[in-house]
């Protein structure tokens, strides 16, 4: 029985060996071996970070402290870091912000880029022309950071969380994008809507963004994800630290090391160890990337090369 | 027009937000030649002619330490970020299981998504004073290794974590691009009696001419922008002289140091320099025969 098992599993081998790629014999096992080697050694570099985070960030506050501030492996899963930063404080009021420039800047930003991309994409409107050539060579320059800094500051937003939304609001690369989508849609649709007696106003909201859902929702994770991200217009537009949003408490607190007290966690008894409350900190700034990362992924990648092809 | 006038209204927030943040902010770029004060404004501050833009010939130290940084950095990234994607892209391309194949690409896709002030904290929990490094080398019992505040290696840590962030994710146009070659080729090539590493120099690296020259002509607009976020974010620990770039500096001597003037000066020559190598590239790419990003 094993005899047979056993011979008919290494013909089976010989077989899937003999079959060829690309006209040639398959790679042979030191190749195979060597190439899993490689990819490993890849896939461990990014995943052992992630774990280790994790780890500190829920280990007990005696095993935290013996492995001199940074756990691969838990002891326990302990939340009080959890618990202590998500009680009211910096870091609570921080991800409010961020939660809130985060929805409310993605809304208005799908509001604005679908709209100009439908009004790009109609044939003929009037001024399409010259205002999709504003909008082309707007992508060829960058206005430079102090001239921005001194339209945002002109504009009255400093230390504002509009500063926050309002100058990233639109993206022309996304309008291009959206664009595309939208002239490739059957204009018979659009004509008959129009025949039927809808304006412009019901054609787009009742069949064209129906239609849409998918670009829709690949483009508003994309501006979901620069709005969450976003550290750096928070650094020189927000002086006032009440309005910081979370990349820039992590950057305070864990980067710069800048101690947490009591008092800025809402008043704790006893304080987690420092690694275990910084670790808590990052966990929670990436979970909203990890929960719509596979979306990102099967998406983006698409609306990469739709960019790149018709950009 | 007056047929348009829902379709206009359409885009007016849209064009609005382009005019002011795009247009009336490169036009901000006038205070270049102002001896700008904020609290004057753009009105009343003195005009000076091209005084501010002295600082790029005379030989300030501050600015020839920026301008050799960056032009450093560019070349070191352009030689060992580039290449990283291409040779990954190849290695996934060549494997058989589709499932292992989608695996590694969900882990080393991810690093693209995180901001760099996540990256930045986690490589700090790895590579720093207490992280899992020296930790590690401290339970041998073996020294401890300053990696992330020493000046020295500054260039080599900041090309480290860019190939971590996104050697994975540039490896989608060049996997893309793979996926169009002609699989008849590599058979025909095969019969013909070329082996893996012929097909690899004769078939797959030809395939992937255009979009590596496309990429190579949008770096080199970007050649002097290297890592504003990620070096700003660094900058403390390995000091002024290690790791100012001309974007820092504009940041650093502008808004941070009142300069306003001066940075200006200096952002625009960079924006208008960007431009110019963009074009210039583009140009070149047509000659050889190649598509570049845009055609006239």
């Amino acid at each position: 029985m094993s005899v047979i098992a056993q011979s008919g599993l290494s013909e089976r081998k010989i077989r899937r060996r003999d079959r060829l790629v690309n006209g040639n014999r398959r790679p042979g096992v030191a190749m195979l071996a060597l190439k899993g080697v490689v990819l490993s050694i890849a896939c461990a570099l990014v995943i052992i970070p992630f774990v280790g985070i994790v780890s500190t960030s829920i280990s007990s506050p005696a095993h935290v402290l013996d492995s001199g501030g940074f756990v691969l492996f838990p002891d326990t899963v302990n939340l009080t870091a959890y618990r202590s930063i998500l009680g009211g404080g910096v870091v609570t009021q921080a991800l409010l912000i961020s939660g809130f420039v985060t929805v409310v800047g993605t809304l208005c930003s799908l509001t604005v880029t679908s709209l100009l991309g439908y009004s790009l994409s109609r044939p003929e409107t009037f001024g399409g022309k010259p205002m999709l050539m504003a909008l082309l060579v707007s992508m060829l320059f960058s206005p430079g950071l102090i001239p921005l800094y001194l339209v945002v500051k002109g504009m009255g937003m400093i230390d504002s969380l509009a500063a926050l939304i309002v100058p990233t609001m639109i993206s022309a690369f996304n309008v291009i994008v959206i664009r595309a989508f939208f002239s490739n849609l059957p204009q018979e649709l659009i004509d008959a809507a129009k025949v039927d007696g809808a304006g412009e106003l019901q054609t787009f909201t009742r069949i064209v963004l129906p239609l849409s859902k998918a670009v829709l929702a690949v483009i508003g994770l994309f501006y979901a994800v620069n709005y969450w991200n976003a550290f750096f217009n928070a650094l020189i537009y927000l002086n006032d630290a009440a309005k910081w949003p979370v990349q820039l408490v992590l950057r305070t607190y864990v980067i710069n090391n800048a101690q947490l007290d009591s008092g800025d966690l809402g008043g704790l008894e006893s304080m987690p160890p420092q690694p275990s409350i910084q670790m808590a900190i990052l966990v929670i700034t990436l979970i909203p990337i990890i929960c719509v990362y596979p979306f990102l992924q099967k998406h983006f990648a698409k609306g990469v090369l739709t960019g790149a092809v018709k950009g | 027009m007056w047929r348009d006038r829902t379709l206009l209204l359409f885009a007016l927030p849209g064009m609005v937000l382009i005019l002011i943040f795009q247009y009336v902010a490169l036009a901000g770029n006038v205070i270049a030649f102002q001896d700008y004060q904020p609290f004057l404004g753009i009105r009343d501050s003195l005009w000076v002619g091209w005084e501010n833009f002295r600082v790029l010939v005379n030989g300030d130290p501050a600015f020839v330490t920026a301008v050799r940084n960056t032009l450093a950095l560019t070349l070191i990234q352009t030689v060992f970020v580039f290449p990283v994607p291409i040779a990954l892209a190849l290695l996934l391309n060549s494997l058989l299981s589709e499932r292992i194949k989608k695996f590694v690409q969900s882990v080393l896709y991810l690093p693209h998504f995180l901001s760099w002030v996540v990256i930045v904290a986690i490589f700090q929990q790895v590579l720093g004073g207490a992280g899992l490094l020296n930790n590690f080398l401290r339970a041998q019992g073996w020294a401890t290794l300053d990696i992330l505040g020493n000046p020295d290696i500054f260039f080599g840590l900041l090309t480290t974590q860019v190939i971590w962030k996104d050697a994975g994710w540039s490896t989608i146009l060049f996997l893309a691009a793979l996926s169009q070659i002609d699989a008849s080729l590599y058979e025909a090539s095969a019969v013909d009696g070329a082996g893996r590493w012929r097909q690899m120099w004769h078939i797959t690296l030809p395939g992937l001419r255009g979009i590596i020259i496309l990429l190579l002509i949008l770096r080199l607009g970007d050649s002097l922008s290297v890592g504003f976020e990620q070096i700003i974010l660094q900058q403390n620990a390995v000091g002024l002289a290690a790791s100012e770039v001309l974007d820092t500096y504009v940041y650093n001597n502008g808004i941070v140091g009142g300069g306003w003037g001066v940075s200006t000066a200096v952002g625009m020559v960079k924006g208008v320099i960007g431009v110019i190598l963009v074009l210039g590239a583009n140009k070149l790419a047509h000659i050889f025969g190649e598509n570049g990003i845009y055609k006239s």
